[in-house]
């Protein structure tokens, strides 16, 4: 298990222990967390589990494949330079204290 | 005290209908029906990570047990829908209950097509459509050595892929001349079949089975009607499925294949909309009704009639999009394509990475993309906004498909 923290655009956080081996985007739609919607379960067709990372974390995580990347570019709020798609954020001891924010709108 | 939403079937459109109703905000009562004893799940990965192994079913909720309490759904699992009363617009349930509805959505989705074939009815034929078949399907698996999947299309080879990775001897029995007939071209359909054939798969075009050979009681193969036999101890059939109509036969809405809606995905009753995989409805797609089994279509439809349940009525128009996963290729596919008269490919097939478009009229209907993310992105936008790609552009790997596309 690692902590993972999710903070909404108002500012609320939710902090969830997320299995290793699991993604970002699973300790959220496992626990009801709100404001990912993930709709195609995690298969880098929806991009609707954008979320922000927090900077002290981004050269933690893998790098960004192609088509993540493609999906990145369609996402419903901006994208910045610490957007991820929490599907392929995969929970790790390493990541333990990730804190991911949820943007405005993921459709 | 308004009788406010029923939704009969807690697959993806269904659930979805409720998720959507309590984001916007709809504050009346939800009842989501359930037949089977699982909180809402995802389909997708029982042909794929969760029969493989690498997916539990915790992986697949779509939302945790507490979610419906907490957003005040109140979900019935191992319930039915047995009849529609639309005068007093009131159903009835398996356990006898009634329910007032003020909206009726038909959710009620498909159950396999079954073989009528002499041995059909022996253990060890088995089909996918639920949790519960897939985790028989799982534990079978494991104990299988020699398994023949009967049927080329989606769910086939993407169970005879997880098969084959699994180390067990798989051939695919197609009575067409091609893999996935009904969907993708040929170019497509070629590729897939030497994918099959080089990851050590038997794949066998053009071959109708007319018997299930049995011994001790089991399944032990298969007989082709040219004679061939091919033994097996484990027979999946994928040949598809039929949408579950019946209830709304009963209540006398209207039916084809699929429960008739229309562009706003209303039954001939305007109380009551069909989504998901029983619902046959226009599109700017077709010419004809059609009947779209695939999540985009079950969540986009859902999202579509929680919109009219709200005071946002607009006609269903999203594009359609599907993907396939086998082995270590992902194929994506954007529109309908249907009634083509041209195909161009973008990329070489034998790179692994192509795009092939299919016009109509010179107009574009559909892009199937192996590998090739940004292509099926695009070419979503294109399908959505009409405008306008020729073939040659299409295949002219120098023009940058996102300049068709409208930015957003």
């Amino acid at each position: 298990m690692a902590a993972i923290t999710y903070i909404s655009p108002s500012g609320e956080a939710q902090t969830i222990d997320v299995p290793v081996g699991d993604s970002v985007m699973e300790g959220a739609v496992q626990n009801g967390v709100d404001g990912i919607l993930a709709e195609c379960g995690g298969e880098l067709q929806c991009a609707t589990c954008h979320v922000y990372v927090d900077e002290a974390f981004l050269g933690k995580l893998k790098p960004i494949q192609e088509d993540e990347e493609v999906m990145l570019n369609v996402t419903a709020s901006e994208r910045k330079a610490n957007s991820r798609l929490s599907c392929q954020i995969k929970v790790s001891d390493a990541l333990a204290g990730l804190i991911v924010r949820t943007p405005p709108a993921q459709k | 005290m308004p009788a406010g939403v029923v939704i009969a079937g807690a697959g993806q459109a269904g659930f979805q209908v409720a998720f959507s109703l309590r984001s916007r905000g709809y504050d009346g009562p939800i009842t989501l029906i359930g037949n089977e004893p699982h909180i809402p799940y995802q389909r997708p990965p029982l042909s794929k990570g969760f029969l493989a192994g690498k997916q539990e079913i915790r992986h697949l909720h779509l939302r945790p047990a507490a979610y419906y309490a907490a957003q005040a759904i109140d979900f019935l699992a191992g319930e039915e829908v047995t009849r529609i009363d639309r005068p007093s617009r009131q159903v009835e349930l398996g356990s006898s209950r009634q329910l007032n509805y003020d909206t009726l959505i038909l959710a009620l989705g498909a159950r396999v097509r079954t073989l009528s074939l002499p041995g059909a009815e022996l253990d060890g034929v088995c089909y996918l459509r639920s949790l519960d078949d897939a985790a028989d399907l799982r534990q079978r698996l494991q104990q299988a050595n020699e398994i023949v999947v009967i049927g080329g299309g989606f769910i086939g080879l993407e169970l005879a892929a997880v098969a084959r990775l699994a180390g067990k001897r798989v051939s695919v029995v197609e009575v067409q001349p091609r893999l996935m007939p009904r969907v993708v071209s040929p170019v497509i359909s070629e590729y897939y079949a030497k994918l099959h054939r080089d990851r050590g798969s038997e794949i066998r075009l053009h071959s109708v089975p007319s018997k299930i050979i049995g011994a001790h009681g089991r399944a032990a193969g298969v007989l082709l009607n040219d004679g061939t036999h091919i033994p097996a101890d484990l027979i999946v059939a994928g040949i598809g499925v039929l949408p579950n109509i019946g209830l709304a036969e009963g209540a006398g809405l209207e039916t084809a294949n699929g429960i008739v809606v229309n562009e706003y995905l209303a039954t001939t009753d305007p109380c009551i909309y069909a989504i998901g995989d029983c619902a046959a409805h226009p599109s700017l797609f077709t010419e004809t009704l059609i009947r779209i089994e695939s999540v985009q279509n079950a969540v986009d439809q859902a999202a579509c009639v929680a919109a009219a349940i709200c005071g946002e009525t607009r006609p269903y128009t999203d594009v359609p999009w599907f993907w396939t996963d086998q082995f270590d290729v992902k194929l994506q596919m954007a529109g309908l394509s249907s009634g083509y008269d041209q195909v161009v490919a973008r990329g070489d097939p034998g790179s692994n990475k192509f795009s092939v478009f299919y016009f109509r009229e010179d107009r574009l209907i559909a892009v199937d993309s192996v590998n090739r993310p940004a292509d099926h992105i695009a070419s979503r936008k294109i399908l959505g906004s009409g405008s306008h790609l020729r073939p040659d552009e299409a295949a002219d790997e120098g023009i940058d498909l996102k300049s068709f596309a409208p930015a957003g």
